[in-house]
């Protein structure tokens, strides 16, 4: 089959959906590939790079002709009536938003599939280009607001003075918010970040942030996304979202609720309450904002001096990077859409991957609009299990410190009423010898090393042969039968000591550490 | 400066190098040095007390037999024990050592009989009934670790069944046979028991009883506890030598068989900790494996990979962490994993072991076979320190273990292995699970692990699967 790579025909848009290393990719799965004239010239890959991978380079009307057109945004509708019934189109579609390019598409009888529509679970990760976008564009918020920025992120202290670092505060701990954490911890800058995924904590102290927390009813995430926060939560939250705020230098808001506006997050007040020359990126400017003021693409500076960037082409400013993600996530999707790499594309509505994405089915007669697809758990276990599994891992309650020194003071007492009792010094000392051998054997295994527990066992082992001792000193007795009881026990015990030491040496000198 | 007081000092010396041999067995650094002060102690104490009996022994009219005998003994036993240390496999390492704690427990059984038949040469009569006590204890304790140690050698050598044996009222057993040991050991120092036939016929009941009781213990108790199993055993072996010791007042064998045994049990108490169980249920043989509730359930489909498909899923991580389990040692497979590692490692991808502590049927079982392979013995981890790194790991590999990478442990309450700390393997990027077939593990649990979506599975022999891995990574 042929596949078509257009030029976007959007004003201003950057992007390709297919660099020279994705093509020839695309080329090893059995398909053929044809690029039109200068679709990657902004992303870096000019026409010459194409043939070199060994793909044509055509005219519109041969890309828009192929089988199967990938591209990065949705059709416009001329674009839609170039298609040949029958065939397939890729391309971001937001389906949710737009009916009626649906309908346009079913009226042209193709298949359309919308790659932001991936399913978010884990297997479909490798294709999810929003996480690909998002990624690129949490970087870039980070790079525009540093330009914007009259000052360092790093701190340092120099000859001429100390410099602080950079207050950054993210909201949203999705992948933009991570990458944006990420690029500005990396750049020298204090984060603190907020989502309302409390769950997500985790992942943002792991890229180097400081998670800040509102007291609030806990809320597990079931799709992967945030939702909106209730009556109550919202209350807890605006004066965090204040406060945050006027202490930053840099706020990247990156709340977004998926088909509904962007949440207003940061109030008029509150951008006004900001210090002069402090930014703000707002990155779900797109979707009407989460700052007060912003407009989208827009750059907009307040009467107070704080900067709102509103930019919504984050990701395509990074033109070559962002074209590599989203030719792989093309990549990795045609692999799954083609498993024989025949070159022959297939459809299996039983996978949801391949469900998800359909959104108009076009390989009968009459198309289908196949959105929205049934809904899938991204995660397996019931949210409700977390607090019952932290409640079993203590079944019962420790014992209380008083029960414990009694039952010590008893056990004491109890060995004190032995000695006591036993007739001779002798037996006395006996009982001394154990006692502080017990102590000293409790001592000396504590801090053994879990890698060396059988080693250690198998030299205890050998050691308590030390019983062949006892048997030798019966030996002499005098007496037949107890002669040959002790030969027994002398051999048995013998085999332990010799076997068990030799044993050991042997494990012992394979344990060798690494260079 | 007679020879007793030089024998004496011996043993004093001889207890002084166990403590350093035990101690210097803590780290990788000191181990050898330690094994050989345990090496040096007995053979202080072997030579010491051989020279004192050859001494003590020259008004016998046999002498020269007698030594000749002893020495022979020894020797045997010796090449036994090198022989057996030379040939076994590291897999077989933990029926070895059950059955080498069957000989400490078989020659405290000896040692007391013995001591029941030369009598006690005290004049007093409360002297003499501590005598007695002590051949009872002595015996008991010798013959409960050695028939354990032969069931527990049985079970890992898969001779046996290793599921428990659900007798009814097994507790009951085990108290009574407890409660009737002391009433017979009363009767028993009760009565003029130097040549006296029903004396005889009493310390025989005591050892079968003894026998019986060993025997049950362990028997009930299920493969999947076998390394605390084990290490109760060693605990049990020493406490025999202790208790041999006091029969025969002899300090080093109380000194030893106190630090064995109480090092035994300290480690039994590590692996329980590790289980999530109470050291008192496991020897009692509390963890009755059910029919886990909830085996019903419907957990998904599971996914298959083929190996060249998990050879290039790791030749694109940066790093990877490695989980053995028993099913490891069963195959094999030590060898190509320790080659894969290699492997990953000259590509500049980070390879890390996460052990389990109760991975295996031993105690430091897996170590010990990573060891052998010649893994460096710093990249392998323990459960504790590896936990953490699972979410930013690419790829865990799933060799041959189940239930300690069951993410049910954590998240399902009404699992029957409910609160056991596992291995946290679902957190990683990609999990691969090397399993023969979609069987339970140990614990007769089934493993939601196998059907998460970010783990698939590669059925077949652990050993050939991962030589085939080996060979798609060139």
């Amino acid at each position: 089959m042929l596949i078509g790579i257009p030029r976007e025909s959007k004003p201003g848009e950057t992007l390709v959906a297919a660099t020279a290393k994705t093509v020839s990719q695309l080329t090893n799965l059995g398909y053929d590939v044809i690029v039109e004239s200068g679709a990657g010239v902004h992303a870096d890959q000019p026409d010459s790079a194409f043939m070199e991978a060994g793909v044509r380079v055509g005219t519109p009307e041969e890309v828009w002709a192929a089988d199967v057109v990938v591209k990065v945004n949705a059709p416009s509708d001329e674009e839609i009536g170039r298609l040949r019934q029958g065939a397939t189109i890729i391309s971001m579609m937001a389906p949710g938003r737009s009916p009626e390019l649906l309908e346009k598409l079913q009226a042209q009888g193709v298949t359309a599939l919308a790659m932001d529509a991936v399913p978010r679970i884990s297997r479909a990760q490798s294709m999810d280009v929003l996480s690909s976008m998002a990624n690129v564009a949490g970087y870039r918020a980070v790079v525009e607001s540093a330009h914007e920025f009259g000052r360092m992120f790093t701190g340092q202290v120099t000859a001429a003075g100390k410099i602080p670092p950079a207050r950054v505060f993210v909201v949203g701990a999705g992948v933009a918010g991570l990458a944006a954490i990420g690029a500005a911890s990396a750049m020298g800058a204090i984060v603190r970040a907020f989502d309302v995924r409390p769950e997500v904590a985790e992942q943002v102290e792991s890229m180097g942030a400081q998670f800040v927390h509102v007291d609030m009813e806990q809320e597990v995430s079931s799709d992967g996304y945030a939702k909106e926060m209730s009556e109550a939560q919202v209350a807890a939250t605006a004066a965090m979202y204040d406060e945050e705020a006027r202490a930053a230098d840099i706020v990247i808001t990156t709340a977004l609720i998926p088909g509904r506006p962007a949440p207003s997050l940061l109030t008029a007040e509150t951008v006004a309450g900001m210090r002069n020359g402090s930014v703000i990126v707002d990155m779900a400017a797109a979707n009407g904002g989460n700052a007060a003021g912003t407009v989208a693409d827009q750059k907009v500076v307040t009467d107070n001096g704080v900067t709102i960037l509103g930019y919504t082409d984050l990701a395509g400013r990074l033109a070559a990077q962002t074209s590599q993600l989203y030719g792989t996530n093309i990549v990795n999707l045609l692999k799954l859409l083609t498993p024989e790499k025949d070159g022959n594309l297939g459809l299996d509505f039983e996978d949801v991957v391949q469900r998800g994405i359909t959104v108009v089915d076009g390989r009968s007669e009459s198309a289908q609009i196949t959105w929205p697809p049934p809904a899938v758990q991204v995660s397996a276990a019931p949210a409700a299990a977390a607090p019952a599994a932290a409640a079993a891992a203590e079944p019962k309650a420790p014992m209380s410190a008083g029960t414990k020194v009694g039952l010590v003071l008893g056990a004491i007492g109890l060995f004190w009423l032995v000695n006591a009792l036993a007739p001779t010094d002798e037996l006395r000392r006996h009982f001394t010898v154990l006692m502080l051998s017990i102590v000293i054997g409790y001592y000396v295994i504590g801090k053994v090393a879990h890698a060396l527990h059988t080693p250690l066992m198998s030299v205890t082992n050998a050691i308590s042969g030390v019983v062949v001792v006892g048997a030798l000193l019966q030996v002499a007795a005098g007496d037949d039968l107890v002669l040959g009881l002790s030969l027994v026990a002398i051999l048995l015990a013998s085999i332990n000591v010799f076997g068990g030491f030799a044993v050991t040496r042997r494990m012992l000198a394979m344990f060798s550490k690494g260079a | 400066m007679d020879i007793d007081s030089i024998t004496g000092a011996a043993y004093i010396v001889a207890a002084l190098l166990f403590i350093l041999s035990l101690a210097g067995l803590s780290k990788h650094e000191t181990a050898k040095s330690g094994l050989t002060f345990g090496i040096v102690g007995m053979a202080v104490a072997l030579v010491a007390t051989i020279v004192g009996v050859i001494d003590v022994s020259e008004f016998l009219d046999n002498r020269a037999l007698v030594i000749i005998l002893m020495l022979a003994a020894v020797g045997v036993g010796g090449a036994i024990g090198l022989w057996r240390a030379k040939i076994v496999e590291m897999t077989g390492m933990p029926e070895l050592i059950a059955m080498l704690h069957s000989f400490v427990g078989l020659a405290a059984v000896a040692i007391g009989w013995n001591g029941h038949v030369l009598g006690s040469h005290e004049s007093m009569d409360s002297l003499v009934n501590i005598h007695e006590a002590e051949v009872a204890i002595g015996i008991f304790i010798g013959a409960v670790t050695f028939t354990g140690s032969i069931v527990a050698n049985l079970k890992l050598s898969a001779r046996m069944n290793s599921a428990p044996l659900m007798l009814p009222g097994k507790n009951f057993i085990n108290v009574g046979s407890l409660v009737l040991f002391a009433i017979l050991t009363g009767v028993y120092v009760s009565m003029d028991t130097y040549d006296n036939t029903s004396a005889d016929i009493l310390l025989g009941v005591i050892t079968l009883l003894a026998l019986a009781l060993g025997w049950h213990l362990v028997a009930s108790i299920g493969g999947g506890d076998m390394p605390v199993v084990v290490s109760m055993l060693n605990s049990y072996s020493g406490w025999a030598a202790a208790a041999s010791g006091f029969l025969l007042n002899n300090d080093l064998l109380i000194v030893t068989g106190a630090l064995v045994g109480s090092s035994g049990a300290y480690l039994s108490y590590i692996m329980c900790k590790a289980m999530n169980r109470s050291f008192i249920s496991v020897i009692a043989g509390g963890f009755g494996i059910a029919a886990p509730a909830g085996d019903d359930k419907d957990y998904g489909e599971h996914r298959e990979i083929q190996a060249d498909a998990v050879a290039e899923l790791l030749s694109n991580a940066s790093s990877v962490v490695i989980t053995p389990g028993y099913g490891m040692a069963v195959a094999q497979a030590q060898y190509p994993v320790a080659d894969l590692t290699a492997k990953l490692r000259a590509k500049g991808i980070d390879v890390r072991f996460g052990i389990h502590p109760v991975a295996g049927r031993l105690p430091g079982h897996m170590n010990v076979l990573l060891a052998e392979a010649k893994v460096p013995y710093d990249i392998v981890l323990e459960m504790d320190e590896i936990n953490d790194d699972f979410p930013e790991t690419d790829v865990v590999l799933v060799i041959g273990a189940n239930d300690t990478v069951n993410p049910a442990a954590s998240e399902d309450p009404t699992s029957p292995i409910a609160g056991m700390p596992v291995l946290e393997v679902w957190n990683a990027k990609d999990v691969i699970v090397f399993k023969r077939s979609m069987a339970a593990g140990y614990a007769g649990v089934q493993n939601p692990l196998f059907f998460r979506e970010n783990s698939q599975m590669l059925f077949g022999d652990a050993k050939d699967r991962v030589e085939d891995i080996v060979r798609a990574l060139g």
